[in-house]
């Protein structure tokens, strides 16, 4: 069929077939109950919603249904299955740098994206490669300590 | 460091962080009904009438006339209609609300609807307001004779802005009345709060109406009283629909229909006698818009603090919060002490100033000492550690050197510095936990021996449930995961008042510390047990009397001291913030990281106050209505921020905990305005001061 949108998500393949100017966060929230990717604005301002689209993190508020076709799409319930996510997890616990969390999952999916390119990041760096994502609660420094320290002990992993 | 500060991981990390945290909006949508708001596109009308288009079966209007009790939201004055009953008082006023199965159309019907407006004159300005929801004024010492006899008196005006929570979670509720209860869940910090006012609306006693926290995005006080409002509104759309409805925000109407930090316009004399303020006579305005909601509590707060850390023998205070026909403003975190903090710490650096002395000098000389009186002749009955914390900021921060050094400047950039010392009174303000609140926890033990908690207490980030457990846990020798802490629901946990004033560990957490010890006494393995513990009154408080505004305003204080310095491109007016140093002293941390956490958030969230933030109305229309236009700081514009904590017990308190949540709150904005003006070399009189604020001193100076 014309109208078929054929991707991945969390390492399973998905055939879509509605309206192709559905928005990326809509249908993972709504019609795959995904609902780790959070909603701030949806206006690509606040990250909430960042999930990673082949290897790229990405406003899932931005990213229309008919761009995903052959991609690859993970959201924070598919990326906490892996061992990277439990490096993470362990360096955000330790410094108890989750606090009303809705930020969260964007901001671990942006960690990963920034580690990714970047295994070794200067605090600078990690501040630039998470800038995109808004946190109003933590003032930022527990979260950037958190993925200092993920770098440091899941060497390796990235 | 004692053994309950070491950190442990908090009890809600792992749901949130892998994402299966479930926050309002993350509930099954198959069979809710989505709300959206009828609103006001006036800022003050009168309603005439409502045309609906034909409204497909499942969908409904829900306006005044489905208010099945009272169409009246009770806060505190109970002014804010659930529903606008003749004169809609503010834009984005709510009319009614239209509810259905699908979405998209109910954005498209709710388009259709025609409302027939007669316009009435609006108030923007509180300064030209006729109505003062409260008029408070109280006098320390004699003020008069102090002015008579002062060498030199000063008088300026100081104007602080709106502020917006950005809380990253916008607010939301689900109400669904089935059997005859009205059961109502989502972002609140306060079950209690919206318990009592859904009872009102809808008639329905106690025991039919149920309130449960959902998990909380976030809220700063921007949960506390407003989800009162919505909470009745949609609880009465629940009642006629008889089906479960949502209302969550987007991005823009949560801007635009929810409250704000009060904007001030306060005017400060001093009375100034051989280099000392013999007296201070302040006049004090909030702007309340145009319901009263939470604006009283807030001003009074905001009166008691006017005075800042200093002891001023001579007083005399007066402070209105006016109406506007603007959404309404309410809580928010610092509850009317940031705005009069900003106020005094500036008056007092120019006041140093004037006197060619260096401000952090000139404030120690006035910094309150234990046993001294407060601003309300109470006492400050515990040790007040500002002198040994601006030592410390002091160093950390260079301050002297730096201030020398950055006296004489020249060059497209430039450096300044500043500190700020403040207090937040730790608590409810006088005597309402005893006469309003009184707190009930209460701990049950089941068969198994495992503890539950039973608190109204909500977790919102701030990491109360984790010190809960730890209290709990500790006090019985049983490991944590032993202790279970019962999501709040009013049909199930008991009245300890709302989450709110910086009262949770302090107030609730020793209740719960009380109530551990009495457990472990009577422990009996195997048993079910029910502990009950209700809020004691601290003895040495002199009681505080109202309206004189005379006694002890607060069991105890916390303390900060921020300094921050800042680099100006005078070219661009752009301010960088090159480094913040803040010392915290909350009483014995009950865990480290999350205090920390906590200051470092707030301390951001002020400096942001400061400089950032800034959201103007346009006759009453929000302009700033989202993220690009309302500016909140990001990882990279405070990179250097050092916050470090220093404890002075509270014997009250659950181990010497104090209030923390609002502490740093207080002092980040100052520190940043003084930093400003000294990089500047002129006076600041308002926030927040943005690069086209820098650029307009510039022209007005004619460079620099």
């Amino acid at each position: 069929m014309a109208n078929e949108i054929r991707f991945k998500l969390n390492g399973s393949e998905i055939v879509y077939t509605g309206n192709p100017s559905m928005r990326l966060v809509e249908y993972l929230r709504g019609e795959k109950q995904l609902t780790g990717t959070k909603i701030g604005c949806k206006q690509g301002e606040c990250g909430a919603c960042s999930v990673i689209m082949d290897s790229e993190l990405v406003n899932s508020c931005l990213v229309a249904m008919g761009r995903v076709n052959g991609a690859e799409v993970t959201t924070i319930e598919g990326y906490s299955k892996t061992e990277k996510f439990a490096a993470l997890d362990k360096a955000f616990e330790s410094v108890s740098a989750v606090q009303c969390g809705f930020c969260i999952p964007g901001m671990v999916l942006a960690s990963e994206s920034l580690l990714a390119s970047n295994p070794h990041p200067t605090e600078e760096e990690i501040r630039e490669g998470i800038s995109g994502n808004l946190c109003r609660c933590t003032g930022y420094n527990s979260i950037v300590k958190a993925i200092e320290i993920a770098a440091e002990e899941g060497s390796g992993l990235w | 460091m004692k053994a309950i500060s070491k950190s442990v991981p908090k009890r809600d990390h792992a749901a949130k962080i892998s994402g299966s945290a479930v926050y309002v909006g993350d509930h099954p949508t198959d069979d809710l009904l989505f709300g959206r708001m009828l609103r006001s596109t006036k800022a003050r009308a009168r309603v005439l009438g409502v045309k609906l288009p034909v409204l497909p079966e499942g969908y409904f209007f829900i306006d005044k006339n489905d208010v099945p009790g009272d169409n009246e939201v009770h806060i505190i004055l109970d002014d804010n209609p659930v529903f606008v009953e003749e004169i809609a008082e503010h834009i984005g006023d709510v009319i009614g609300v239209l509810a259905g199965t699908d979405e998209r159309e109910v954005n498209i019907l709710l388009k259709q609807i025609e409302v027939d407006y007669e316009e009435l004159e609006p108030v923007f300005d509180p300064r030209k307001s006729d109505v003062a929801f409260f008029d408070f004024g109280y006098e320390k010492g004699d003020a008069e004779k102090a002015f008579a006899e002062a060498d030199k008196i000063y008088e300026e005006d100081f104007e602080t802005g709106l502020q917006e929570h950005m809380y990253l979670e916008t607010n939301g509720i689900i109400a669904e009345f089935k059997d005859g209860k009205m059961y109502v869940r989502g972002s609140l910090q306060c079950p209690y709060f919206v318990h009592r006012a859904v009872m009102k609306a809808t008639g329905l006693s106690s025991e039919n109406v149920s309130v449960t926290q959902d998990v909380i995005g976030g809220a700063f006080g921007g949960k506390e009283d407003f989800p009162s409002i919505l909470g009745c509104q949609v609880a009465v759309a629940a009642y006629k629909t008889k089906k479960p409805v949502r209302v969550v925000f987007d991005r823009h109407e949560d801007i635009e229909g929810t409250s704000k930090r009060h904007p001030s316009f306060c005017n400060y004399k001093a009375a100034v006698k051989d280099g000392q303020v013999t007296a201070l006579e302040i006049d004090v305005l909030y702007d309340a818009g145009a319901y009263a909601t939470m604006s009283m509590v807030v001003l009074q707060r905001g009166i008691i603090g006017c005075g800042g850390v200093y002891n001023v023998p001579n007083l005399k205070v007066r402070g209105q919060a006016r109406k506007t026909n603007t959404v309404p403003n309410g809580a928010f975190r610092g509850f009317g002490g940031p705005q009069v903090f900003f106020a005094i710490e500036m008056l007092m650096t120019h006041i140093a100033k004037d006197l060619q002395m260096d401000s952090v000098d000139f404030k120690l000389k006035h910094v309150a000492k234990h046993n001294d009186l407060t601003s309300t002749s109470g006492r400050f009955h515990f040790p007040v550690p500002i002198p040994a914390m601006v030592k410390d900021i002091t160093e950390a921060s260079g301050y002297y050197s730096k201030k020398e050094a950055y006296k004489n400047q020249s060059g497209r950039f430039r450096r300044g510095i500043g500190l700020a010392a403040v207090y937040h009174g730790a608590g409810f303000t006088g005597n309402g936990e005893r006469d309003l609140i009184k707190a009930v926890v209460q701990l049950r033990k089941d068969r198994d021996d495992n503890v539950e908690i039973l608190t109204a207490i909500t977790e919102m980030g701030q990491g109360v449930n984790t010190a809960f457990i730890k209290i709990v846990a500790q006090e019985l020798g049983l490991p944590p995961e032993r202790v279970i802490l019962v999501p709040p629901d009013t049909a199930r946990v008991p009245d300890s008042g709302p989450t709110v004033a910086s009262r949770s560990v302090m107030t609730v957490g020793e209740l719960l510390r009380r109530a551990a010890i009495r457990l472990k006494a009577e422990w009996r393995d195997g048993e079910e047990q029910l502990i009950e513990e209700h809020y004691k009154h601290p003895e040495y408080m002199i009681p505080f009397e109202m309206p004189a505004f005379r006694g002890d305003a607060y069991p105890t204080y916390s303390w900060a001291v921020n300094a921050v310095e800042v680099e100006i491109d005078t070219y661009t007016g752009f301010i960088d913030i090159l480094g913040a140093w803040g010392s915290f002293d909350a009483g014995t941390p009950i865990d480290e990281n999350i205090v920390i956490g906590q200051m470092e958030g707030g301390f951001l969230q002020s400096i942001g106050y400061a400089m950032m933030e800034k959201m103007t109305a346009d006759k009453g229309y929000i302009r700033n209505n989202n993220f690009s236009d309302y500016i909140i700081p990001t990882a990279v514009d405070v990179p250097n921020m050092q916050v470090k904590l220093h404890v002075e017990d509270f014997p009250l308190g659950p181990y010497g905990a104090k209030g923390a949540g609002e502490l740093p709150h207080v002092g980040g904005a100052p520190a940043v305005a003084e930093a400003i003006q000294n990089a500047l070399g002129v006076n600041l009189h308002k926030i927040p001061f943005l690069a086209e604020d820098v650029m307009d001193v510039l022209r007005r100076k004619g460079g620099i």
